[in-house]
């Protein structure tokens, strides 16, 4: 197991946002952590690399204890894609690098300056490599967001809806992205999405979130007409098409 | 995660000696601009002679040490410059080389630490705490007369403890947000917030105080306020220059630390920074560095807010090269303005803090107008 969640709960100011959380992740794992806004997503996303301290329970990164480890050894084993990252005066290949800190001593080597093209050719970044992230994309940004996850050689990657402002041929590509690393190496990714036609297409596993906790937990076969109507209170259809599956929510919601 | 495959890529290092080119370039200005203020003044001493008369000074002194018999380099300068030079130059440039290192470097640390662009030593209340000092010892303890002097109207006579209450005050200051974001969390914004108030009551006690004073104290609060490098000596200018050193190192140690949290907090801890404890230790560098400062040479503005961005400009916001580039920077600005001060309505010399803002206004809006460099 890459990741061992077991009974997690956050408080914010004493009111209960998500409780009984336990689940587990294998290597070459996608999840996708999905529910409606407020329900605790992002929350439980922050919990795993403790930027946010959870009330109770254990969570567990190759082993390793995230809520007693200090945060330069979280860091080296999870990589966190935030949904907010500020662009400043940097060009990608120097923002990219900054995922090599917990892994510099005084100043930067040869090692991560290798790491770090080696991360930009494989997100094909080549052609962006001296460009200022603050005169770039939505989508561009996004790449070398992932990227400085990346090089930070993380085992498990965190990812807070990676896609949320990207157009489709970003969207795609992102993911495609992700799920390509996940291939390729020894690592597990943990996204949370709103889309969930992107989640089918792109995420082996999946946890619905409701009230707070888990409604339902699994591989495809938990995403059900059922059990989205119950965590969106949209009726909806689950088709396949071409070897997709497809959620098409029954009607405009007119509630 | 293998990425084992990796070359370094020869475009980026390029690019990177492009920014050490820029540094080095500053430090030869800096060089050339500090023999020259040396060398301007009532009394011109050619350029060449104050090197030599800096160079024969070193050796001499370094020679008293280690009893070497080190040669001069070259006696045909006599030791005519050597008071002039040693004893009242000297001094007032190095000041003015420290004071803009440290205000400079202070200011690239806060704009980071308070995710603000208008970040600088000053923003937590640092200056306006230490004109209350400066104040509450000349009007209520009776620290400062009228002389008339060339170098100014108003002297402090008893300079110490003028000096020891603008540090106190401006210490006070930094422990009252410490201690606010510790209650309420160490947050750019609660931070920022809180040093507008706290200025705002320190201008305000600074106000009344000056209400109740007669004309010699007022004059003398108000004189102590112009920030003037030339009344560092030498005990005062290597007090500065040791801790400034020791900001400076301490901030370019943290480099990585800014560059993540310039990327956001929440990036910046999944980066594996502490971001609380840089935020409130760094804090308390910048205040530290910026109240010996003050409390020495009195207030100089614009440097620490003004030089980390014109740096910004030119070689781009990676704390890497912007910590030392505005070392540089501020070094130039400061002892630029301290040298026309001197210039401008001889015999009279004013105070470089008049100076700063008249010199670096225009240089940086016309930065600003131009935008980035491509």
């Amino acid at each position: 197991m890459i990741l061992e969640v077991d009974d997690v709960a956050f408080t914010y100011r004493s009111a209960p946002v998500i409780r009984e959380v336990t689940f587990a992740l294998r290597p070459h794992e996608t999840l996708a952590i999905l529910g409606p806004n407020g329900v605790g997503k992002t929350t439980l996303l922050k919990c795993m690399n403790a930027i946010l301290k959870p009330r109770c329970g254990s969570i567990l990164v190759e082993g390793t204890d995230m809520l007693r480890a200090d945060r330069m050894e979280i860091a080296r084993k999870v990589g966190y894609v935030s949904q907010k990252c500020e662009a400043g005066r940097l060009t990608a290949f120097d923002a990219i690098l900054l995922g090599r800190r917990p892994h510099i001593g005084w100043n930067v080597s040869e090692k991560d300056l290798k790491i770090v093209e080696a991360a930009i050719r494989r997100l094909r970044l080549e052609d962006l490599s001296l460009r200022y992230i603050d005169e770039m994309s939505g989508g561009e940004l996004q790449k070398v967001n992932i990227a400085r996850a990346l090089v930070q050689e993380p085992r498990l990657l965190l990812l807070d809806e990676p896609t949320s402002s990207l157009d489709l041929r970003n969207q795609l590509d992102i993911l495609g992205i992700v799920r390509q690393v996940v291939a390729d190496h020894d690592v597990s990714a943990v996204m949370t999405m709103h889309d969930l036609n992107l989640a089918l297409r792109y995420a082996d596993r999946f946890i619905f979130l409701r009230d707070g906790i888990i409604h339902a937990a699994g591989g495809i076969e938990v995403v059900t007409p059922e059990t989205i109507e119950a965590v969106y209170g949209v009726p909806v259809t689950v088709e396949r098409y071409n070897g997709f599956s497809l959620v098409i929510p029954l009607a405009g919601h007119e509630a | 995660m293998h990425f084992a495959d990796g070359t370094v890529p020869e475009d980026y290092l390029t690019y990177i000696r492009h920014k050490h080119l820029w540094i080095l370039g500053g430090l030869c200005a800096l060089f050339v601009l500090f023999i020259l203020s040396i060398s301007v003044g009532a009394v011109g001493i050619p350029a060449y002679d104050v090197f030599l008369t800096l160079v024969n000074g070193l050796i001499d002194r370094i020679d008293g040490v280690l009893h070497l018999g080190i040669p001069h380099v070259s006696d045909t300068v006599s030791h005519k410059w050597d008071a002039i030079v040693w004893n009242i130059r000297l001094p007032q440039a190095l000041a003015a080389v420290v004071a803009g290192v440290g205000l400079s470097v202070a200011g690239v640390a806060m704009q980071s630490i308070l995710r603000n662009p208008l970040g600088s030593p000053f923003t937590l209340g640092i200056s306006n705490a230490g004109a209350f000092g400066a104040a509450v010892s000349v009007i209520l303890l009776g620290t400062g007369t009228m002389q008339s002097t060339i170098a100014g109207a108003v002297t402090i006579n008893n300079p110490y403890v003028t000096t020891l209450l603008a540090f106190f005050f401006c210490l006070l200051a930094t422990a009252v947000i410490l201690l606010i974001s510790k209650v309420r969390g160490a947050s750019p914004e609660v931070m920022v917030l809180a040093g507008v108030a706290l200025s705002s009551l320190f201008t305000a006690g600074t106000m009344f105080l000056q209400y109740f004073a007669d004309d010699s104290q007022l004059a003398a609060v108000v004189f102590w306020t112009f920030g003037d490098v030339g009344r560092a000596t030498w005990e005062t200018v290597g007090l500065m220059a040791v801790i400034v050193a020791a900001a400076t190192l301490f901030f370019a140690v943290n480099r990585w630390n800014y560059n993540a949290i310039d990327a956001g907090d929440e990036t910046a801890k999944g980066l594996g920074v502490n971001v609380e404890s840089v935020r409130n230790i760094g804090m308390v560098v910048a205040a530290l560095v910026s109240a010996v400062i003050v409390s020495f040479l009195g207030v100089i503005g614009f440097v620490g807010l003004v030089c980390p961005h014109m740096v910004r400009r030119i070689i781009g916001d990676d704390q890497r090269f912007l910590i030392p580039g505005s070392c540089v920077m501020g070094a130039v600005l400061l002892l630029a303005a301290d040298t026309v001060a001197r210039l401008i309505v001889a015999p009279y010399v004013l105070p470089v803090a008049v100076l700063t803002a008249f010199m670096g206004a225009p240089v940086f809006i016309y930065l600003l107008l131009r935008g980035y460099r491509s």
